[in-house]
């Protein structure tokens, strides 16, 4: 296989990102979750310089620094701030157990990889079978959102879906035009700011973070 | 090889099969106990041997006999081709073992009794020869029929007791149902000719609807002999009812016919397979497969253990057709000769087997009367003959090396490794997830036997009575011995079995592993290519019993050898009663643990304040109300709507008449 | 078979029966460093074996004829298992014989054994280790044979000399599939070693032990066959991780110049190796029991997304 290196990096790269949305998937302490975004932050901005230098767009570049900046420091940083605040170091229960979860994930993987399958053998980029697995990450952390109980895990989730987006888009096209990407990240950032408002509501009104007790608010 | 007798190997085997039914007739109408046992199962052994001779003969020349019996315009045909050579090659070499080991088993029985069950005995085997060798519907129906009477009224040998009433209820039913299916599958593949000989069938081409009717009519009816899911509920009722030589030559032999059934179906009388009946087969075989392990590794009887490990390794043999049937119809047709000689090589692996364990139980429960594992225990000090017997065919049902279980496994793990790319996006993905869910179900075979021979033979034993116990008798374990020597030839030799298997790939998918396989001598199995694959299981034993010997006496020379006993060490604990150990339910918990959402178990947990706390556990069968429940309630709904047509009165009756003969009258004109 | 390759095969089965406690010994030395203690030496696993053959033997008065042969069953299936693996030289003559799935099956044949011996006295010991030893099993073998089906369909052939060619020639091609399949590897390893985060090799408390526990009633030159086969089943393992992952510097047939230098490599790889273990002992802690079926799940799952990943994105279709 003559593969060019820098295409094996971010087939790696791809690879790295799939394991780690296994891993948050799997994982039950919300420290570590958020360990694990942040190293799924700086695995796609490399995986963004890397395609970057291999296509000779400076504008990834851009986009890999604001990748680093955003998602591996300051959003971490406000989940940490945020969890500390709210005493919530405690393990994350899970509606489903793990074994079932995970065998769910993996049937999510082999879907978002049929998915993929006709449209990577349209794209002319050179990372093209990486956008199944661009997809399935995306669905995993779905997954994870849906699966948890708790509502930082459920943010982190949302976060992690829009990470595999962005490497979606990273490998299929080349990345988004700058505008666009800048606006994402700052709706990213506010809805970080809006949540976190939002969860010390809830914890007033019902005293935990537990979503379990949002049922109350039906009508019964 | 009968060729200096002027025979043709179809000779011999209808002369086997007149001779087992003399010798059923002749043990009815004896009566005796010690004439049954000591000349009539001998002579049927001897018979046995014939056959398999015959069958070994009959795989390179198919002979053809058509008997004057039967319909008067269907007389009975037979045909003894490489596929029923093979299947009689398999029902002569297991029957030999279990007649031998019924001449000890059935020693002190009433009379009257024994001479039932020399009759039922013989004219089963008889009926699964004639369906091996049958190349008429008719014929097929009729011998299917006397398989499934003579099997049931084995079945409740013992009737006095309500539960085996019961399981040979339901073994009746179910076998109908399916009989019914194969009735109707044959029906359609006649294709309006009228002509139901199998000749007529094969050169009847059926449009892609019709066959896949066909197929599907064939899966569901021997499916249902099979033991597949969903169709599976009486295998656990009826094998463990059984006495246990039936038990194991239901398991071991009948089983066997309807893969028989489905491979001469889809293989030889359907001429076009489509692939989506492969992926239907190999889906099903794979649930059936985890199926079986998952419920064995909870069980706690011996017999019922044993009889959901069979649905396990039905399910894996379907498996295996399933693939061979993907292959063939994407035309790679040496992947589909690997995977057809796997699969065939499982049938006769398993009758070994599974055999040999059955056989084992029977004479667990002729020595101690009990099933329940809870009660056995530490078996291997008073009965150390039967362990070893037995522990050779624990670990090859276990798929280890370098035993038979293993060679079969392996071939089909080949099989689904060397499969390039398959057209369907879809199907390229099912090749590494059935081989993950294979190698599943044979990992957690292993656990099942471990649980299984552990419990029974090994630990302290859990009941008094256990120390006391005698050892096998000398005829069953000759019978379980034959059962030993076979496994180790099948797992030591493949190659030689190979060349044999391969006249039936030959037939049915035209292509043969014989030339590949031994190209590197008889020693290595070598099925597609050398440098892709090779397995040399004699090397393998004769390395580990070298190294074995070799350290022990290594040790012995420069150590020495000293020895004393003393109480066991338990990290110092003084007690150690029999009831430390697992029990059964304890062995199967982890697994029940995982999987208790797939399982339905019910559960009676003692609370803090209970006096007398208890504590019981059953897994059931969620099959048994998701499938089963609902027929029977429609079933009886039906019965209830068509019992009103009953009214008691004679007018109404009479109305009936009436009106049936006006609609005939009408129909004529 | 030529003669240099009956050398390499005898060569390589002296060499395995030799290093695999020189490997244990690294292995506890790397982590008594790491924990701050002093350590007893690389050479304390021969000094442990020489004192045990020395004792004598004190079996229990139930034991039976299989309890005293699983030792030397034991011993052989690993010994045979180390001896297979390409370490040093492709050239072995009793590759042939046995190939991957069967190099599994002889590992399932070692467990079985040693569960079955272990359910032989009779103690809640021996039977719950038992149990929890198939439990450990029934989802590390087939996790392992997933990981080596990867990299057999990678290299087209299940037999271990065509994998370490094929890999060790190919060019240096980072595969995804391979890593899910290196970190299944790793876990399994962890698992099917009695290792920290699933098993403590070192403990003697019954809530935490799986392998102690089984070798619970074994005393002086069985225990030592027995932990002795435990040494050659962890070199087993390590290099066949190295065949798979970092096949480089193997000698290729009757390339005799090679050895010394394979040789060299393969110490370089095992001190690494040991010490990289050592590190993730001393870093985790050990799982509750109910969570080692979730862990053996994950490393099960893994290494079906590796094979799959390599169906689906490598394989060209």
């Amino acid at each position: 296989m003559n593969i060019p290196f820098t295409a094996q990096i971010i087939n790696m790269c791809a690879a790295v990102l799939l394991l780690i949305a296994f891993a948050m998937l799997s994982q039950r302490r919300i420290l570590s979750l958020i360990n694990l975004f942040a190293m799924q932050g700086l695995v796609l901005s490399l995986s963004t310089a890397v395609v970057a230098y291999s296509s000779n767009q400076t504008h990834l570049y851009y986009s890999a620094g604001l990748t680093l900046l955003l998602k591996v420091l300051l959003l971490p940083w406000i989940l940490h701030l945020l969890i500390r605040k709210l005493n919530i170091k405690w393990d994350v229960e899970t509606m489903f157990n793990i074994p079932t979860i995970m065998l769910i994930g993996l049937a999510l993987v082999v879907f978002a990889f049929n998915l993929a399958a006709p449209i990577s053998q349209m794209a002319g980029t050179i990372t093209k079978s990486t956008l199944g697995i661009a997809m399935a990450s995306v669905l995993l952390s779905f997954l994870m959102m849906i699966t948890r109980s708790k509502a930082v895990p459920q943010v982190v989730g949302f976060l992690a879906m829009e990470n595999g987006l962005f490497f979606a888009a990273t490998s299929a096209t080349y990345g988004m035009p700058m505008v666009v990407e800048l606006g994402i990240a700052l709706d990213v950032l506010v809805g970080m700011f809006i949540l976190g408002i939002f969860f010390f509501q809830i914890r007033v009104a019902f005293d935990s973070l537990d979503l379990k007790h949002m049922e109350k608010l039906k009508e019964d | 090889m009968f060729d200096q007798f002027g025979l043709l190997p179809i000779d011999v085997a209808l002369g086997v099969v007149a001779t087992w039914l003399m010798l059923g007739i002749a043990g009815l109408l004896l009566q005796n106990n010690r004439l049954a046992t000591q000349i009539i199962f001998p002579a049927g052994a001897v018979c046995s041997l014939a056959l398999a001779l015959a069958g070994v003969g009959g795989l390179s020349e198919t002979s053809v006999a058509i008997l004057p019996l039967g319909l008067p315009d269907l007389p009975f045909h037979l045909r003894m081709d490489a596929l029923s050579s093979f299947f009689l090659i398999l029902l002569g070499s297991a029957s030999i073992g279990i007649s031998l080991f019924s001449v000890g088993y059935f020693r002190n029985m009433a009379n009257d009794t024994v001479a039932l069950l020399t009759l039922e005995y013989h004219v089963f085997m008889a009926a699964m020869a004639l369906v091996f060798m049958a190349d008429d519907a008719y014929l097929f129906m009729v011998s299917w029929e006397s398989m499934a009477l003579s099997s049931y009224f084995l079945v409740t040998t013992n009737h006095e007791q309500p539960e085996v009433r019961r399981a040979g209820f339901l073994y009746l039913l179910i076998a109908h149902v399916g009989a019914i299916a194969i009735l109707m599958s044959f029906g359609v593949m006649q294709g309006g000719h009228g002509d139901y000989t199998f000749n007529t069938m094969r050169h009847t081409h059926l449009s892609s609807f019709w066959a896949s009717a066909t197929f599907l009519l064939a899966l569901f009816g021997f499916g249902a002999k099979a033991g597949i899911l969903p169709m599976h509920a009486w295998l656990p009722e009826a094998h463990p009812a059984a006495p246990s030589p039936v038990s194991a030559m239901m398991s071991g032999i009948m089983l066997k016919t309807a893969i028989y059934g489905i491979l001469r179906v889809s293989f030889d009388l359907l001429d076009a397979q489509m692939w989506w009946w492969g992926v239907l087969a190999l889906a099903l075989g794979l649930i059936t497969a985890l199926f079986g392990v998952f419920f064995a590794a909870v069980q706690v009887d011996m017999k019922r253990l044993l009889a959901y490990s069979s649905i396990e390794n039905i399910g894996i043999i379907l498996v295996g057709i399933g693939l061979t049937l993907i292959f063939h119809n994407f035309q790679k047709d040496a992947l589909a000769a690997l995977a057809l000689t796997a699969t065939l090589y499982h049938a006769l692996n398993h009758a070994f087997m599974k055999s040999l364990l059955f056989l084992g139980t029977g004479s667990i429960l002729h020595a101690t009367g009990e099933r329940q594992l809870g009660k056995l225990g530490g078996l291997i000090h008073t009965m150390p003959k039967l362990a070893l017997l037995m522990l050779v065919g624990a670990l090859a049902i276990a798929g280890l090396p370098p035993l038979n279980g293993f060679v079969s496994e392996w071939l089909l793990l080949q099989a689904f490794l060397l499969s390039p790319g398959l057209p369907h996006a879809y199907l390229n993905m099912l090749v590494p997830i059935a081989a993950a869910a294979l190698v599943l179900a044979a990992a957690l075979s292993g656990y099942v036997m471990v649980k299984f021979y552990g419990i029974i033979f090994l630990g302290q034993p859990r009941e008094e009575k256990l120390l006391h116990v005698h050892d096998a008798g000398i005829w069953e374990r000759i019978g379980m011995l034959c059962m030993v020597v076979a496994c180790f030839v099948l797992g030591l030799f493949p190659t030689f079995i190979i060349l044999q298997i391969d006249f039936v790939t030959e037939m049915l998918v035209h292509h043969s592993l014989g030339g590949s396989a031994l190209k590197h001598g008889w020693l290595l199995l070598t099925p597609i290519q050398a440098e892709r694959a090779s397995y040399g299981p004699l090397i393998l034993f004769f390395i580990i019993v070298a190294g074995g010997v070799i350290t022990s006496l290594t040790v012995k020379k420069y150590y020495h050898g000293r020895l004393r006993r003393g109480p066991a060490w338990d990290c110092g604990y003084p007690e150690q009663t029999s009831r430390m150990q697992d029990t059964a339910e304890g062995f199967g918990q982890p697994i029940r643990k995982i999987f208790e959402w797939f399982m339905g178990v019910v559960k009676q947990v003692p609370t803090p304040f209970d006096t007398h706390p208890h504590f019981h556990s059953e897994t059931h069968d969620r099959l048994w109300n998701l499938f089963y429940e609902p027929i029977k309630q429609l079933n009886e709904i039906i019965g209830i709507q068509v019992g009103k047509l009953q009214h008691g009165r004679i007018h109404i009756y009479l109305l009936y008449s009436f009106v049936t003969l006006l609609a005939l009258l009408a129909f004529i004109q | 078979m030529t003669y240099t390759a009956l050398f390499f095969q005898l060569l390589q089965n002296a060499l395995v029966l030799l290093v695999a406690p020189l490997l244990l010994g690294w292995i506890n030395q790397c982590r008594a460093l790491l924990q701050n203690r002093t350590g007893a030496g690389v050479l304390q696993p021969y000094r442990n074996l020489i004192k045990l053959f020395f004792k004598d033997a004190v079996l229990a008065e139930n034991a039976s004829p299989l309890f005293r042969a699983t030792p030397y069953i034991l011993f052989a299936c690993m010994w045979l298992a180390a001896a297979l693996v390409p370490v040093l030289a492709t050239d072995l003559p009793l590759s042939p014989a046995v190939d991957v799935i069967a190099l599994v099956g002889i590992f399932a044949l070692a467990r079985v054994f040693i569960s079955l011996a272990a359910m032989d006295i009779g103690t809640a010991f021996g039977s719950m280790g038992a149990r929890r030893e198939m439990l450990v099993g029934f989802l590390a073998e087939p996790a392992l044979l997933m990981v080596l089906f990867t990299a057999s369909t990678i290299s087209q052939s299940t037999s271990l000399i065509t994998i370490v060619e094929t890999l060790a020639h190919k060019q240096f091609v980072l595969y995804p599939s391979m890593t899910f399949a290196g970190v299944a590897f790793v876990m399994v390893l962890l698992a099917e070693n009695a290792r920290i985060p699933v098993d403590n090799p070192a403990t003697h408390l019954e809530l935490t032990m799986i392998h102690e526990a089984m070798i619970l009633e074994y005393s002086a030159r069985h225990l030592a066959l027995v932990e002795w086969a435990s040494a050659l089943k962890l070199l087993a393992y390590m290099t066949i991780g190295f065949a798979l992952f970092m096949p480089w510097g193997i000698a290729e047939s009757g390339d005799w110049k090679a050895v010394p230098l394979a040789l060299l490599l393969l110490f370089i790889k095992l001190m690494a190796g040991g010490a990289g273990l050592a590190l993730m002992e001393t870093l985790s802690a050990k799982m509750r029991i109910f969570r080692v079926p979730e862990f053996m799940g994950t490393a099960f799952l893994l290494a079906v997304l590796g094979l799959l990943t390599h169906f689906l994105l490598e394989m060209p279709a």
